[in-house]
């Protein structure tokens, strides 16, 4: 299993043969309540790491995503459109939300499991 | 309720406490000389002088019968029965500011419910908002859902636009960055959206599937405004494919009303639904499992998604909505397709007759129309000066907006047209006619040649 990497704004990504797979935290989950609806890019999407790549929908809020990486869009989580639930239930795994062909190496702004843990410790209430 | 000015004391108190001696102290930083003295106003009147001024005021309208109403343009003449009136003067209609707590409004988003349903079943699509301001707001709004949903920045307007519409999506297009293109060759790769009119401002039919299909062909969403008491009669945006449908709602039961409060109506394909503006209410169940209904996916708007959001509305014209609610529950889909038929069948008849008195032509002969159409006028002002005369209130003359149409006047036939009223009007134009005289021609003779 490739080590995952985080973000301040609580996406996750993990880097599979230039291949990245990106989603959002057991943290941000929480934090959201139910996901009722996720507004994601059309495959293609040239990003840059730290653009808004699409919107999450929860019962309490809506809020920006943010692309950890640089790189094409290659695929989209289709299943979150009839059950985005799945954001909820396995954030890590069916609830990830896109592919990204890697443009060059991770940014160096990425937090580490270590890293991250100490920033949501610092953020819980 | 009266209107209760503070008395002399709060005033002094209020004085008192912020620390001057009078109200003048307040204004130190305005200059005496730009200061106004005093408010040259006459004295108050007694309620019977105010009406009796206000009725002589009124007086000076010229306010045309119902039925010698030839004009539309956008606005029109119908019968509005009794019934609307009495919803929508009920008090807990007519007072309430757009109330929106479930917990208190069950009354107010059940009717919006309704009106939602009527709409999306009027225009063929599966969602409708709770209303819009007009149909020219409304369209400009379908053009914004169009630009962030498909992330181009360019729409189409195609064939005769109501001229006011297209002013209104100027004005979006300039805040929100999207340019607009009259040209049906600007189709293509960077279209957002290909905006129609059915029919269009002169009344003509457009082919909506076809321009609903150039649009798809190119990637870009087709938008249809359309006349809704026309859905009566001909295929609704949602059998020909659109993915939204706009339109203005005043027929269904609302007066013209010098121009307003109108109604704007947006419905639009199950997929676009996140991307509709304003209100939208939903039917649900509370904790006892009784329906109810509530605001529904509010995360589309304002004030949640901020600068985000497709939209700044977030209110909707409720009462307007309701009259058009009372009308189209109480016309049915049998009562809409006679009040369109009859419509069709009078303008028809009208244009048959006019067509047949010297110097006026359809302007378009070759095309089809339903209760309004254009035609080319012998004399635009003196014809209209002869039928006001008459107590008649003429086509729209469209050269204003289109220069190419300098001479064209658009008529325009309702249910409220009696035959009686058709017949009259044939006459005063049958007889300006004949009494046109042929301007003199200036002479043309070169000098020296006249005797």
């Amino acid at each position: 299993m490739a080590e995952r990497y985080y973000t301040e704004t609580h996406e996750w990504v993990t880097v599979q043969d230039s291949l990245a797979t990106i989603g959002i935290t057991e943290y941000a989950q929480a934090q959201l309540g139910d996901v009722v609806f996720l507004e994601l890019p059309r495959v293609g999407k040239l990003l840059e790491a730290g653009d808004s790549f699409g919107v999450i929908e929860s019962v309490k809020a809506a809020s920006d995503l943010y692309s950890p990486v640089a790189g094409t869009v290659a695929e989209v989580n289709e299943s979150l459109n009839a059950t985005p639930e799945l954001v909820n239930r396995d954030p890590y795994g069916e609830g990830w939300l896109i592919k990204v062909n890697l443009n060059g190496d991770l940014g160096q702004a990425l937090l580490d499991e270590a890293g991250y843990r100490a920033l949501t410790e610092g953020q819980s209430h | 309720m009266p209107y209760l000015v503070h008395a002399a004391d709060d005033r002094k108190q209020m004085l008192d406490t912020v620390g001057v001696g009078s109200v003048d102290d307040l204004l130190i930083d305005i200059p005496p000389s730009i200061r106004s003295r005093e408010l040259d106003l006459p004295d108050g009147l007694s309620e019977g002088e105010t009406m009796r001024l206000i009725r002589g005021l009124a007086g000076r309208n010229r306010v045309f019968e119902d039925r010698f109403w030839f004009r539309g343009g956008g606005v029109y003449r119908r019968f509005i029965p009794a019934a609307v009136s009495a919803v929508t003067s009920k008090p807990e209609f007519y007072t309430a500011y757009t109330p929106y707590q479930p917990e208190a409004s069950q009354g107010t988003l059940q009717a919006i419910f309704e009106f939602q349903t009527l709409i999306a079943e009027l225009t063929g699509m599966d969602v409708a908002n709770a209303s819009l301001y007009d149909g020219a707001t409304a369209l400009a709004e379908a053009a914004m859902m169009a630009v962030v949903e498909t992330g181009r920045q360019q729409v189409v307007v195609a064939g005769h636009l109501h001229p006011e519409y297209l002013e209104v999506l100027r004005c979006y297009s300039d805040g929100r960055g999207f340019e607009i293109r009259a040209g049906l060759d600007d189709v293509g790769a960077d279209t957002a959206a290909v905006l129609f009119q059915q029919p269009n401002f002169l009344g003509l039919l457009e082919d909506a599937a076809g321009l609903t299909e150039l649009a798809h062909r190119n990637g870009a969403l087709s938008v249809a405004a359309v006349d809704p008491i026309s859905l009566g009669l001909i295929a609704p945006p949602g059998e020909y494919d659109a993915d939204i449908a706009v339109g203005e709602g005043q027929q269904l039961g609302l007066a013209p009303s010098f121009g307003g409060p109108h109604l704007g109506f947006i419905a639009c394909r199950r997929d676009l639904m996140r991307r509709l503006p304003g209100r939208l209410v939903g039917s649900t169940v509370d904790g006892s499992n009784r329906r109810g209904f509530v605001l529904t996916l509010t995360a589309r708007e304002q004030h949640i998604r901020r600068a985000k959001a497709t939209s700044n509305i977030c209110t909707n014209h409720s009462l307007c909505a309701l009259a058009a609610s009372v009308y189209l529950t109480y016309m049915g889909p049998e009562g809409l397709r006679h009040i369109a038929d009859v419509s069709y069948q009078r303008a028809h008849a009208l244009a048959e007759q006019l067509t047949a008195v010297p110097g006026i032509e359809l302007a378009f002969p070759d095309r089809e129309f339903l209760n309004e159409f254009p035609l080319r006028m012998f004399h635009v002002e003196q014809s209209l000066a002869s039928m006001r005369e008459a107590g008649i209130l003429g086509g729209l003359p469209v050269g204003r907006w289109y220069p190419d149409l300098d001479g064209v006047m658009v008529f325009c036939c309702t249910e409220v047209n009696d035959p009686d009223s058709i017949r009259t009007l044939v006459e005063v134009l049958s007889q300006s006619a004949r009494a046109v005289t042929v301007p003199p021609v200036a002479s043309r003779f070169p000098e020296g040649l006249p005797r």
